[in-house]
């Protein structure tokens, strides 16, 4: 159950930069304004010095290939074998291999410490592009090749890299009529799958604090016990209940300063949104309708709540203010809008849509303007933002047949629709939540 | 040899007919085998759940029929306590669905309540899209899985 603890402890530093000296603004970026822009076609070398150096170099470079941005140039191809991290590499072999960059590293052990030195060359213009150093303990070494391909996609992007990060879903495994349903955590790649229950009741709907060090989500009682949401120290699998009311509560999420927790409460056939003040528990009623007001998800800033209600007849979005009230509605298409999702980045709203066709994912501008569908299929629902606001998570579920449930996985896929791929999971998996940037 | 083995079979068949002409009910010949007051009982004979429209938890005819069956039945075996379970099928959003089991619970209940079922005695809870009975994904299935199932304990 214990996740391996996250004390990391990196001690961070810029390397100096070595070879040409000059500010010049180098050529290797992608500017992702422009609707069609190519992947940036890049060479990672294994780092040297330490059988892990290969691995960490693996990582790096499966990273920056998924994000979509990026063309890894396969390591046969390369012409200079031996490539040292402290001296500038042969610049004519990688322009004739055709990379734009070059990534190379070396691994060092200090005591009981690894220290890892990783340098990004603009082989264009023949100087660094970035370099940094990190000494951490060495079972680190994965969080250091995703802090450095967070460094390397920031340089070339100019935006927030979000591969240091991890992500909550549902494992789902047994018979379509009987699925057991348990709270699981990984790595955004895939790697340290954990999980967080033992699958004897159904559990739903995991969110990460802003921390990361705490996960809610809602799971039902033993013996047909109602669902309630709980509060789980992510570490220490400690759990808590987070308020026992008459109905059903569920769907909960964080805000973004962590200390109060939005859900839905439903009884009595009516189902409205409440916060709770997670250390003092006291609970507040936010919405007071008739209807289903459920789904609710903080802006990036706190200071309002997007829901879905059917208040108006079917499903749609609403967007009222952090303490309940000015709630107006702001999606008006054909077809249902549910599980909204503020972006990190304030600017967007992705959502699941039912339509007559099927399932979509699509985002829209916070006023409602501008949507665009993203990804669509028989069932496609739950997406969630990677911390920069840039690529989105969501699950798919083929149909059911002959009894047995439909495969459900998780996938990821670009704002602009590009570059959809499936997240490897060792089960079947839904409801991805993905987590803000681990702290370092 | 097949000949008279098919000839056999057949004859197998003709007296599996004649015997289910002689029931005037298949749920009576059915009936025998479960005990009166029993969930079996319940299950067979009464009809343990009721079937809603899409995005709907308003109870139909053919739902407050069975509804009816089984308010007669609860108030004459009085020991059991019930939780009515709201389902839903699988095309909506997991916790709009979660909502929407609860509405369609309390609807059933609610109309049990009004048959005369005290509501001390009715307890609800609802799965959503979670359990699916049974598990498909045509409008056959869905139809079934739009549903409140009264359990009993």
């Amino acid at each position: 159950m214990m996740l391996p603890r996250r004390t990391t402890l990196l001690g961070g530093a810029a390397l100096a930069t070595i070879g040409v000296a000059g500010t010049a603004r180098a050529q290797l970026t992608i500017d992702m304004t422009r609707p069609s822009f190519e992947p940036v076609p890049i060479a990672i070398v294994d780092f040297k010095g330490d059988a892990v150096g290969a691995q960490m170099a693996g990582v790096i470079r499966n990273n920056l290939q998924n994000s979509g941005l990026f063309r890894v140039i396969p390591s046969s191809a390369y012409i200079q074998k031996d490539v040292d991290a402290t001296s500038p590499p042969r610049f004519p072999d990688w322009r004739s291999v055709g990379a734009a960059g070059l990534v190379v590293g070396q691994v060092t052990s200090v005591g009981g410490s690894i220290k890892v030195d990783f340098r990004l060359w603009d082989v264009v213009t023949s100087q660094q592009a970035t370099g940094l150093s990190f000494t951490s303990q060495p079972s680190n070494w994965r969080r250091l090749a995703h802090i450095i391909s967070d460094a390397i996609y920031k340089r070339v992007t100019g935006e927030e890299g979000y591969f240091d990060t991890r992500v909550a879903y549902v494992s789902e495994t047994g018979p379509g009529n009987n699925r057991t349903k348990r709270i699981a955590v990984m790595d955004q790649d895939g790697a340290n799958n954990r999980y967080l229950t033992d699958g004897k009741t159904i559990a739903l709907t995991p969110r990460f604090s802003p921390t990361l060090q705490e996960i809610v989500y809602m799971a039902y009682g033993e013996n047909n016990g109602p669902p309630r949401v709980y509060l789980q120290n992510v570490d220490s699998g400690r759990r808590e209940l987070l308020g026992n009311f008459p109905g059903m509560s569920f769907a909960p999420r964080f805000s973004p300063d962590g200390t109060k927790v939005v859900m839905s409460i439903a009884e009595n056939g009516r189902t409205n949104i409440y916060e709770m003040d997670v250390r003092g528990r006291q609970l507040r009623r936010l919405t007071n309708s008739p209807a289903i007001d459920t789904s609710p998800c903080f802006s990036a800033d706190g200071s309002q709540i997007v829901f879905n209600s059917d208040r108006g007849g079917a499903q749609q979005l609403y967007v009222m203010s952090a303490g309940g009230g000015g709630e107006r509605r702001i999606s008006f298409g054909d077809g249902r809008y549910a599980t909204p999702v503020w972006s990190p980045r304030g600017d967007f709203i992705a959502f699941t849509k039912i339509g007559s066709g099927g399932f979509g994912i699509g985002v829209m501008r916070s006023d409602g303007s501008g949507e665009r569908m993203l990804a669509s299929g028989f069932l496609v629902e739950g997406p969630t933002w990677a911390p920069n606001g840039r690529v989105l998570m969501f699950f798919r579920q083929q149909p059911s047949s002959g009894g047995r449930a439909g495969a459900a996985s998780l996938h990821q896929i670009d704002i602009t629709g590009r570059f959809e791929r499936q997240v490897p999971t060792p089960t079947d998996a839904s409801d991805p939540a993905w987590s803000p940037l681990i702290p370092q | 040899m097949s000949m008279i083995k098919a000839l056999s079979a057949l004859a197998a068949m003709f007296l599996i007919a004649a015997c289910s002409n002689n029931d005037t009910q298949t749920a009576s010949a059915a009936s025998t085998t479960v005990t009166p007051g029993s969930v079996g009982d319940f299950r067979q004979n009464v009809g343990d759940r009721v079937f809603f429209d899409t995005d709907s938890s308003t109870v139909r005819e053919d739902g407050r029929q069975t509804l009816n069956r089984q308010a007669e039945w609860l108030k004459k075996y009085g020991n059991y306590q019930i939780t009515v379970e709201g389902h839903c099928d699988e095309r909506g959003t997991r916790e709009y669905n979660l909502a929407l089991g609860e509405r369609r619970a309390n609807a059933a209940r609610q109309y049990l309540i009004a048959q005369g079922i005290p509501a001390s005695r009715l307890k609800t809870v609802s799965y959503g899209k979670e359990r699916p009975d049974p598990v498909g994904s045509d409008e056959a299935a869905w139809s079934r899985n739009r549903r409140a199932v009264t359990a009993l304990e």
